[in-house]
């Protein structure tokens, strides 16, 4: 009996220190992890918040003395103005196309048997392994062809194709997840398919959907490469910046870009839960 | 004034056939239940006639309208579901108000029609709540008052009780069965639970592999099973069956002892419920396996040659494991079937 009270405290405090161990680790890698998210908006913020004279000074400010002097020098800046409202415009457009395309694909996944469907999702998959570098030359060409090249709504098409699958998916999730006896029930309670839709459906789905438009939309304010290869004169804020920094002074490059990185910031912040939800991961 | 004819009926998914021919004729007002095992087919038949399934052949007909080309809406009927599908957007008065708002109904009649149903429900005070904040039972209520509301020529409930706990199912079972004789609706039930069917119905259609075996009232199926297979389903223990060999006109060696049975050409199988024996002289000899004394009665599980049969006493009946006990069945009550087509033999 007294050996066996003596080894008590023994075994738990090995599996004590094995535990506590394994606990700075997760809190190293947690550390590490934002840090390196972290630490390079945190810079951009702070010398995008000072002055141009403070970004190219010396001592580095760590905390922004909020100058607006850069930002407003970018915002005055030539072509920076219809940069922006091309980007709004483009990514406006896209976010309806892959709304008003995605949301029913993803109904009819969700609702519907039909041959090919397991097909069907590889291939919203598959859309994504294509590298856009491989179908630039021929996009270019074909728009040039028809007459969409350096417009909105050319490249809008083009966003659209990149944000599809996660549209289709992400309502393809959120259908799934309204039983379909709502709908059956709306159905011998006097409503036709579309009525049903309409009524039961669309209310419940309707905050999932609008977080896969605001993802939507992000995707399209961050593409940089089909932007800048498909525009010369109507040219989106990101293929604007990656033409004109190059001989830009420093303070005006990072005005450039919190002004790219904020607003995908704040659409993905409140659109978490529902990427959360795609990815599978539980949430609550 | 809705009777409902289904007529010549199949369902087929693929290779596979859900419901065989189906013909079934429900009077206006009358209670029908549904009872079969799972897969039986009796929810796919039930969505035939709801129209969310439609039927591979065959024809439905409700209050005299052939219905099953036209869509659920335009049936005269309400569903209530297995899992309620209360709306859980809505208020719980605008899910009972959702038919009569679809119907365009004034608001004034919406309002007295939601408030009836409600307080019929018992609900009246949960009418501004959301599903969300309602349980099990209360959701449950909420979805009959919906169905209610419509004042529908037909109502169909598809399990409605399966999803609840055991004191709240009894308690809804008696307040449903009023509600419904109350409201003079023609109702299609839809359970696997015999205790349920035989509580509610007028008539049972008792479904198995997709075919209607017997459809009557409760104490007929119980009495009389049409076929073996009614008899095994239904009643907790369920009858007992032994091989009946036939030694002479109208006579029958059923584990020894010589019964006079019906006209038949060969050997045939002799059934009797476990409550309808008595112990006496001269009856069918079982070796006592099992004694489960039950308060108002005794069940006790016997061998009789290597088969299972079970028998109902009353609990003053003294027996132990491994007595020997002769059971004497009542005359009237016993049963036969033909062992090839398993129905009864009259």
């Amino acid at each position: 009996m007294t050996a066996v009270t003596n080894d008590m405290p023994i075994a738990p405090a090995a599996v004590t220190d094995a535990r506590k161990a394994g606990n700075w680790l997760l809190i190293a890698c947690i550390v590490l992890l934002c840090v390196w998210v972290l630490l390079p908006i945190y810079l951009l913020l702070v010398n995008a918040l000072s002055s141009p004279a403070q970004v190219t000074g010396f001592p580095k400010r760590i905390t922004p003395s909020f100058d607006f002097g850069s930002l407003s020098f970018f915002l005055n800046f030539q072509g920076v103005g219809k940069a922006l409202w091309n980007s709004v415009v483009v990514a406006l457009l896209t976010m309806v196309l892959s709304i008003g395309i995605g949301a029913p694909a993803g109904y009819a996944l969700s609702r519907f048997d039909f041959p090919g469907k397991q097909a069907f999702r590889f291939l919203v998959l598959m859309t994504r392994a294509f590298p856009l570098p491989l179908l630039a030359l021929p996009l270019a060409v074909l728009f040039i062809r028809t007459g969409l090249d350096d417009t909105a709504f050319g490249l809008a098409i083009v966003h659209t194709t990149l944000s599809l699958p996660f549209a289709v998916l992400i309502t393809f999730s959120l259908f799934s997840g309204i039983p379909v006896e709502l709908e059956e029930a709306a159905w011998t309670l006097g409503c036709n398919r579309w009525q049903a839709f309409r009524k039961v459906v669309l209310p419940l789905a309707l905050p999932g959907i609008a977080a896969s438009a605001v993802f939507a939309f992000t995707i399209s304010w961050n593409e940089v490469f089909a932007a800048a290869v498909l525009t010369i004169e109507n040219r989106t804020l990101t293929a604007f910046l990656l033409q004109s920094i190059n001989v830009s002074p420093l303070y005006l490059k990072f005005a450039g870009g919190a002004a790219l990185v904020v607003p995908a910031l704040i659409f993905i912040f409140a659109v978490r839960k529902y990427l959360f939800a795609m990815w599978g991961i539980a949430n609550r | 004034m809705a009777e409902i004819q289904i007529k010549g009926v199949a369902k087929r998914f693929g290779a596979f056939t859900a419901l065989h021919q189906i013909d079934l004729t429900i009077a206006d007002q009358e209670f029908m239940v549904l009872l079969g095992a799972s897969g039986c087919g009796k929810t796919t038949l039930l969505r035939i006639i709801a129209g969310l399934e439609t039927p591979s052949d065959g024809e439905v007909w409700i209050g005299g309208r052939r219905v099953d080309h036209l869509p659920p809406r335009e049936r005269g009927i309400a569903m209530v579901f297995q899992n309620y599908a209360v709306f859980p957007h809505l208020t719980v008065y605008e899910n009972i108000a959702f038919g009569l708002r679809m119907q365009k109904k004034p608001q004034p009649e919406v309002d007295q029609r939601v408030k009836r149903t409600a307080e019929l429900m018992h609900i009246e005070q949960l009418l501004q709540r959301y599903s969300g904040q309602l349980s099990g039972g209360q959701r449950q209520r909420v979805a009959v008052a919906r169905a209610l509301a419509m004042e529908p020529d037909v109502i169909l409930m598809d399990e409605p009780l399966s999803n609840l706990d055991a004191l709240l199912r009894l308690e809804m079972r008696a307040e449903l069965k009023g509600v419904l004789a109350h409201s003079r609706t023609t109702a299609i039930y839809v359970t696997h639970d015999q205790v349920e069917a035989m509580s509610l119905a007028d008539r049972i259609a008792v479904m198995h592999q997709g075919r209607i075996v017997q459809a009557a009232s409760p104490v007929e199926v119980y009495r009389n099973p049409a076929a073996r297979f009614v008899g095994s389903f239904i009643g907790n223990p369920p009858m007992n069956f032994l091989p009946a060999k036939k030694s002479g006109e109208e006579q029958f060696i059923v584990a020894g002892s010589t019964l006079k049975g019906p006209k038949a050409s060969g050997d045939i199988e002799f059934a009797i419920r476990p409550e309808d024996m008595d112990v006496g002289p001269g009856g069918i000899p079982a070796t006592v396996r099992v004694v489960e004394p039950l308060g108002a009665h005794t069940l006790i599980t016997t061998d009789v040659d290597g088969k299972i049969f079970r028998v109902v006493l009353d609990s003053n009946a003294e027996a132990k494991t491994g007595d020997r006990l002769s059971l004497v069945p009542r005359a009237d009550r016993i049963r036969w079937f033909d062992p090839q087509s398993t129905s009864a033999i009259q």
